[in-house]
């Protein structure tokens, strides 16, 4: 690979359109997985099977929503509007989470009858954390300095994340009948949005070509998930099919609008408050 | 008053400004600050955030406003986040350390994110203790449990 010269600046990224548009794409994949998925594990509080993991589950919600704002933050930077309009004010249409963020956590909302899965939770959270492992490490090797600074610092936090639901995946496999059922149940419909996470949507080759990320990150992924379901005594991925709409392109499913509107809701009462 | 009476007037008051999920730790502390300019009566201050999402540092950099411009000769205070170098547990101060027992917070016992580290229970000084959690009630910090005095208490995570 030729060495290309290190990005260093917003105004150095905004001189190169091909190389703006590639970051602009890859870095708004990142935000809005973190602040999408972080929204489905905050719809838990209080609903968790007990008060530690509420703690924790909160604690890894936060930084997730954190991560996500220092990512609009790079946005803002590069032209994009400012950071709370970011993650608030844009159709469904401008978002490009990965479809496996934006699933429901169960039945029910966390406002009138929640019936969650746990499992579902578990499985959806390990694989999305050993994804975004996999994602930062790739960063840490941008062009683009700001970034791969920001993924050095994030890769510290995340690393309890995923120590987290590594956690459970190992307490909830290989115990009881019902226990592994559930969880197999859980592994199978989270593998088939799988392949949407490690999508990188339309402009795959201009993100690889232009060294905003520099490899793909759909190998290493799917060797990480062959050795989870390995060691997890889970069944091994098979097929690698993209589902019918997996979000990178903004094609979303019918979950993704009314989420946004209740996460937009206070915002919109009050853009100009401050919290 | 020269630039150096001031840059040390400055440093002064940065040692007051106080984390202000942690009372009693101070920014400079923490090893937060990384650099103060001063120029004329205008100054410059740079600070390292802890973590990337801390909820805190909005806090923080209002109240270092606040706290600079009541210091005589400042005419001017800005604030500013760097993303370089990394915030890691080590650059907590000996001094710091030491505001963190007193508040019942055992201290990071080194830097880097790590499974299992054994820290010093900051009332009696036992490593007979075992985490609860490994979250807590901020995301800087994990829940422990010492054996040998039967207290609860906090650690800061190695990061």
């Amino acid at each position: 690979m030729t060495a290309l010269p290190r990005v260093t600046t917003a105004d150095q990224a905004r001189a190169d359109a091909g190389f703006h548009r590639a970051l602009v794409e890859l870095l708004y994949q990142a935000a809005d997985d973190d602040l999408i998925l972080a929204q489905r594990g905050a719809e838990w509080l209080g609903l968790v099977p007990h008060i530690e993991e509420d703690v924790a589950f909160s604690s890894i919600t936060q930084d997730m929503t954190g991560h996500a704002l220092a990512l609009y933050q790079l946005l803002e930077e590069l032209g994009e509007g400012q950071a709370d309009h970011l993650a608030y004010f844009r159709e469904p249409s401008a978002y490009r989470c990965a479809v496996l963020a934006e699933r429901p956590n169960g039945e029910g909302t966390y406002l009138d009858s929640p019936r969650f899965d746990w499992a579902y939770t578990v499985v959806r959270q390990y694989v999305y954390q050993r994804f975004k492992r996999l994602r930062l490490e790739a960063m840490v090797k941008s062009r683009y300095q700001p970034l791969a600074d920001l993924a050095e610092k994030m890769l510290r936090e995340q690393f309890y994340h995923l120590y987290h639901w590594e956690v459970w995946m190992k307490q909830l496999t290989g115990r009881t009948e019902e226990a592994q059922r559930r969880m197999t149940e859980a592994w199978t419909r989270v593998l088939a949005d799988a392949p949407s996470l490690s999508s990188l949507g339309p402009g795959e080759q201009e993100i690889l070509s232009s060294g905003v990320l520099p490899w793909s990150l759909e190998k290493p992924f799917r060797q990480a998930l062959e050795e989870s379901a390995r060691s997890y005594g889970l069944p091994a991925p098979n097929a690698w099919t993209m589902p019918e709409v997996n979000g990178r392109d903004g094609r979303h499913s019918p979950a993704l609008p009314p989420m946004l509107e209740h996460m937009a809701e206070v915002y919109r009462i009050a853009p100009a408050g401050a919290w | 008053m020269s630039e150096a009476d001031l840059q040390s007037r400055v440093m002064a008051a940065l040692d007051e400004v106080m984390d202000p999920e942690i009372r009693g730790l101070s920014l400079v502390d923490l090893g937060m600050v990384e650099r103060v300019e001063v120029d004329g009566g205008q100054v410059r201050v740079q600070l390292i955030p802890t973590y990337v999402g801390c909820p805190a540092l909005g806090l923080m950099k209002a109240d270092v406003e606040r706290r600079l411009a009541a210091v005589p000769g400042v005419e001017s205070v800005t604030v500013e986040f760097l993303r370089k170098p990394l915030w890691t547990t080590d650059r907590i101060t000996p001094r710091g350390r030491e505001r963190l027992k007193a508040v019942g917070i055992a201290p990071p016992a080194g830097s880097g994110p790590t499974e299992h580290w054994t820290p010093e229970c900051p009332y009696c000084g036992s490593t007979q203790v075992h985490r609860e959690n490994v979250f807590g009630p901020t995301s800087c910090r994990s829940i422990f449990y010492c054996d040998a005095c039967r207290n609860p208490f906090e650690a800061i995570k190695p990061v």
